[in-house]
């Protein structure tokens, strides 16, 4: 009875507590519904994502055509003899309810000219518009991508948001370390208000207070410079609260003993702290650079000159008041997105060893 | 001795350094914030190539910004004493205290010859005689009709005269008989919404020129307008679909064929051309007709100087040399934009959209004698945002059914005259 | 907590090693001569100053100087930038939007969409916090198990997270409008398609699923994290004494991973509160005023309009600021309860 019992409760433990899987032999049902999850939350979590680098490769036409397709298409054209430019291609129902592949030489109110590009002489036939479809063919719409190389100093915005990202990503790490150091293993009075002080910043969405911080920024001379975006972002909340935790983990002997060796306060927190919060650090690093790279509101207030716009902004010039150039707004979202999925890859391994170290206490 | 020359030497190039960057700072350097629909900063971009061909020292340089930053940004900036040299802009009158009046360095004779009408816009009120800039873009709306579709149904479209009531009835009567999911639809925009209801008698100001947003005329359109969304005459997605005073079009509905009547304005034409393309034949008609007449809305983008400005003379220089007549003609006839320059109106632009577009084109143009006095001043009231704004995000809650329309006319009268009272304190 | 231990391969970056640990050490060398006058001069425990001074420097300027601004912002009105070139009020902006007959019906209220903001932000706290923590935990068990690729499935839950907000709303756009993909789909299926973002219980919905959507990654990376630092001694244990796996979950786990599941909150909460971007783009707060949310209101109150009202948003923020505090420090109150209990 309780043998038979076993197998089932395991399994559902097992889901619970990491016990299963790999090490039954046959698959239970509760591995069934874990690689289900697993599948779903792929064409949920990715499908959009997807959707979105294959719709960067169609026109504007294809951007706004109802029902979209997955796949960028776009109409066909056919060289015809005794036409200067090519034909549109499309499928013509005859009478007759056969089908054919023809050119449309013109069409008048609802009747077009139509000819069968394969045999041009035989002439051509009048066909109603409502018995003809486009012919479509796969078409990426490469020129979306080449027009930012071409005609748009995209080299010069990647630059300025590479420039911005590590900067202000580098001095995040060392200004917060610091101050989760001097929160983490300093005993003086004031520290918790100080610890509150910091913490409560979080509570106040950077949107709300946009002009008074404007005021700050330009009373200073930073706009139009990338240090005005830069000074305001280094000091995070979270990155303090983060790296401090870490550093809590850090056994006070280590730095008791170095201070045996008198070695300086701050020679401890740059040769002890900063090596062993590598994997907190490389979490803070992934969060700033996101942060750093993705902002928008911000860089959009400080910086109007474009020879310092960061990408988004640039991409964001493509939105007019009436108008907004989709596709060039799409293909160059796309390449933003390159950097940071690589810099993930990359990083992504440390995410959760360091989350798992620090963020728990 | 050495060390005696070695520091001479270095005096002499430090001094020399020095001049160069005098020289350097005699060089003007001037700054044009501009947004773009297509590619109106780049026309301008190209057309001063030439202006700074003829203007060694001054260069321009275009900054093209995302039009929120001319929306959100520029206005902070300017009070806070900074901001480009010039910007292209569309709260015309709203940024007023901020303009450099370009009159001491210009023909004004000129300017108020050809611009006469528009510069109207841009000053304080009608004591102010001030030139400020010109409109690089003129809009003026109208209703776009895909007439294909009325060739389809074997419908013949409403003739001249025709009011709002025709439309909406034969739109229906196409939309019935060939299945189009919806007869008309109108830029999620107050802007769009102010023409029809001027028209059916609505006078936006009382005799001192204050809002006075809602009266019977304003009512009666507001109510139809509402009872066009309830009974499936307009698609609730493009104004019920977004909340606040979000922009929003329906261009994507008419290019594919969804739409009989599009009440937009001439600034889709480009679009209309590249991306409709051999689809169905549209055409631009008259503005409909109410009680009060049958007006279109005026709009644009002008391009103007701010006070601010280091070198005024060579700002004035480069908005004058743009102003010019072949230079402006050059440049709409790039843009494909009505003109705002009486003498390249009357003389005639040689558009590259081709010729459904200059068709087009001068539908729109001529619907400039039928404007009603109040779309004049609607366009160049200082606050004319804030008014479209609360007509937005008022009716839209209407629409949706969050408000009556009577609480939603009352909200509008309110928020309007809120905003007021915080401007005046 | 220990430091966890892990078998990671050494880094790929090893090349960059040696001139960066060059830069590195000249930066010590550098910063450590006035850091040990320092030292010298405010002793072993004061030091801590110097080491916080950056930080605070930083957020003295940037943070609590506008938030200063914003009180004197609240408290006077007009439309002029400069604090002191605006008329005093006292409290006048805090009274209008407090001007209600009925605080639970908007309509009866002078800002009615201020309240309307409100109860709408109320309400997508508690559903989104709620759904996003619930699936999040379910995420990190699933991902938590001995599957196939671990890494690669860990990137895909944690994909969208670094998307940027205004993206992540054009996609969701595209797929929900009315002829969009999921409509595409619904009508490939035989079904009716539906008006997603027209009716206020459905948009309502997808700005919750859409905030769940790009948010979650983050929240299931540290559940995670706290899932694997619990000993699993602890499970064999239990597993011995022939607990039920319910009382096991409910008894063992939960209780260890409760420290983490604060953060969580606390975090998830502070969020969704702030939420803006992504709604902005996505319904730009409707159908009418059904997914307009606190801080829209605030934006477009005080920035986003031609007569920027600064008095109002700014009175409307300190408000929210209020209700954030409280709400923090109830729950975290509550947890120190618990935890002590």
């Amino acid at each position: 009875m309780a043998d038979a019992a076993l197998p089932v409760r395991r399994g559902v433990l097992g889901f619970l507590i990491n016990a299963r899987g790999a090490r039954a032999g046959r698959l239970h049902w509760t591995d069934w519904f874990t690689y289900l999850y697993l599948g779903l939350g792929l064409i949920v979590m990715f499908g959009p994502v997807l959707w979105l680098v294959l719709s960067s490769f169609k026109t504007t036409g294809a951007l706004e055509e109802f029902p979209p397709t997955f796949l960028p298409y776009g109409q066909a054209y056919a060289e015809v003899e005794g036409h200067a430019d090519p034909l549109p291609l499309f499928t013509v129902t005859h009478e007759d309810g056969t089908q054919q592949v023809m050119a449309q030489i013109r069409r008048l109110g609802i009747v077009s000219q139509m000819v069968d590009p394969a045999d041009p002489d035989a002439g051509w036939i009048r066909v109603p518009i409502d018995q003809r479809v486009p012919y479509r063919e796969f078409h990426f719409a490469v020129e979306n991508y080449t027009f930012l190389f071409d005609q748009f100093n995209f080299l010069r915005y990647f630059w300025n948001s590479v420039f911005i990202t590590v900067v202000a990503t580098l001095i995040t790490l060392l200004f917060n370390a610091m101050a989760a150091y001097a929160l983490a293993k300093y005993d003086f009075k004031g520290r918790m208000t100080i610890f509150i002080f910091i913490i409560a910043t979080l509570m106040i969405p950077p949107t709300i207070v946009l002009v008074p911080t404007f005021l700050v920024v330009s009373e200073m001379g930073l706009l139009n410079n990338p240090w005005g975006v830069i000074w305001p972002a280094v000091a995070t909340p979270t990155g303090v609260f983060l790296l401090r935790q870490y550093m809590l983990t850090i056994p006070d002997d280590l730095i008791d003993a170095a201070r045996m060796d008198n070695a300086s306060e701050w020679r401890i927190f740059w040769r002890i702290i900063m090596p062993l919060a590598a994997p907190a650090l490389a979490v803070l690093a992934i969060f700033s650079i996101m942060w750093r790279w993705n902002e928008f509101l911000w860089p959009l207030i400080v910086l109007s000159r474009s020879e310092t716009f960061t990408l988004q902004l640039a991409l964001n010039s493509f939105q007019g008041d009436l108008l907004t150039q989709w596709n060039y707004l799409l293909a160059m979202t796309v390449l933003t997105l390159l950097p940071i999925t690589l810099v993930f890859a990359f990083l992504q391994r440390f995410i959760t060893t360091g989350i798992a170290s620090a963020g728990v206490k | 001795m050495l060390r005696f020359g070695m520091k001479r030497a270095l005096t002499a190039t430090v001094a020399l350094g020095a001049l160069m960057a005098a020289g350097g700072a005699a060089a003007q350097e001037l700054r044009y914030m501009c947004y773009q629909d297509g590619i109106e900063c780049d026309v301008t971009r190209a057309l001063l190539d030439q202006f700074e061909a003829e203007n060694p020292g001054i260069t321009v340089v275009v900054d093209v910004v995302p039009y929120q930053a001319i929306l959100d940004n520029l206005p902070v900036q300017l009070a806070a004493g900074e901001g480009p040299d010039m910007a292209r802009v569309t709260d015309l009158g709203g940024l007023n205290q901020h303009y450099l009046d370009i009159t001491p360095y210009v023909d004004a004779a000129y300017w108020e010859e050809n611009f006469g009408a528009t510069l109207d816009w841009l000053r304080s009120g009608a004591d102010d005689t001030g030139i400020y800039g010109m409109m690089t873009q003129l809009t003026i709306t109208g209703p776009y009709v895909n007439a294909t579709l009325y060739e389809l149904a074997g419908m013949e479209m409403p003739g001249d005269g025709a009011t709002w009531d025709d439309w909406a009835e034969s739109t229906r009567a196409v939309a019935e008989a060939l299945d189009v999911p919806f007869p008309m639809a109108m830029d999620r925009s107050g802007h769009r919404f102010a023409g029809p209801a001027m028209s059916n008698g609505a006078a936006y100001f009382d005799d001192n020129g204050d809002p006075i947003l809602v009266d019977d005329g304003f009512r009666d359109f507001a109510a139809t307008f509402v009872g066009w969304h309830a009974d499936g005459t307009m698609p609730v997605d493009v104004w019920g679909g977004a909340g606040g005073g979000t922009y929003r079009d329906a261009f994507a509905e008419f290019a594919n064929g969804n739409l009989v009547l599009y009440m937009s304005g001439s600034w889709q034409i480009g679009r209309m051309g590249s991306d409709i393309g051999d689809g169905f034949d549209w055409v631009v008609v008259d503005n409909p007709c109410g009680v009060a007449g049958c007006t279109a809305m005026p709009g644009g983008a002008a391009m103007v100087a701010f006070a601010h400005t280091e070198h005024p003379e060579a700002v004035a220089s480069v908005i004058d040399f743009l102003a010019q007549h072949d230079i402006y003609s050059s440049m709409m006839a790039q843009t494909n934009q009505i003109p705002a320059h009486i003498g390249v109106a009357s003389a005639g632009v040689d558009f590259t959209a081709g010729e459904d577009a200059a068709a087009a084109l001068s539908v729109f143009s001529d619907q400039v004698p039928n404007l009603l006095p109040p779309a004049f001043a609607l366009q160049g009231y200082r606050f004319n945002r804030a008014v479209y704004n609360a007509t937005v995000t008022r009716l839209t809650q209407a629409i949706v059914g969050e408000l009556s329309l009577d609480d939603a006319l009352m909200r509008i009268d309110q928020d309007i005259a809120d905003a007021l009272a915080t401007a005046e304190q | 907590m220990a430091v966890m231990s892990s078998p990671e391969r050494p880094s790929p970056l090893r090349f960059l090693w040696k001139p960066l640990e060059a830069l590195m050490q000249a930066v010590l060398n550098t910063v450590e001569i006035p850091m040990r006058w320092a030292q010298r001069m405010l002793g072993q425990q004061k030091i801590a100053w110097v080491f916080l001074l950056p930080n605070l420097l930083i957020f003295g300027l940037f943070t609590y100087l506008p938030i200063g601004v914003n009180f004197l912002y609240a408290t006077t009105g007009g439309t002029n930038l400069w604090p002191g070139d605006r008329p005093f009020l006292g409290m006048d902006n805090f009274e209008v939007l407090l001007d209600c007959e009925n605080y639970l019906d908007p309509a009866t209220c002078r800002r009615d969409l201020f309240w309307v903001a409100v109860y709408n932000s109320a309400q997508f706290v508690v559903l989104q916090v709620g759904f996003m923590v619930t699936f999040a935990l379910i995420t990190a068990l699933i991902l938590n198990r001995k599957i196939i690729g671990r890494g690669f499935w860990r990137s895909v839950f944690f994909y969208p997270v670094l998307l940027s907000p205004v993206v992540v709303a054009l996609i969701w756009k595209w797929i929900l409008q009315r002829e969009g993909v999921l409509n595409a789909a619904l009508v490939g299926l035989g079904a009716d398609p539906v008006n997603w973002l027209l009716s206020p219980d459905w948009a309502f919905f997808w700005v919750v699923f859409v905030n769940i959507w790009f948010q979650m990654g983050f929240y299931t990376l540290i559940l995670l994290a706290g899932l694997q630092a619990i000993p699993p001694d602890v499970y064999e244990a239990a597993e011995m004494d022939g607990t039920k796996p319910v009382r096991v979950f409910t008894r063992i786990t939960l209780p260890l991973l409760m420290p983490t599941m604060i953060v969580v909150l606390v975090l998830a909460l502070i969020r969704a509160v702030q939420a803006f971007d992504e709604i902005f783009v996505l319904t730009g707060g409707g159908p009418g005023s059904a997914t307009m949310f606190i801080v829209q209101y605030i934006y477009e109150t005080g920035f986003a309009s031609q007569i920027q009202q600064f008095g109002i948003a700014a009175a409307a923020s300190l408000l929210l600021a209020v209700v954030l505090f409280i709400l923090t420090m109830l729950q975290l109150r509550a947890t120190r309860r618990q935890m002590n209990g």
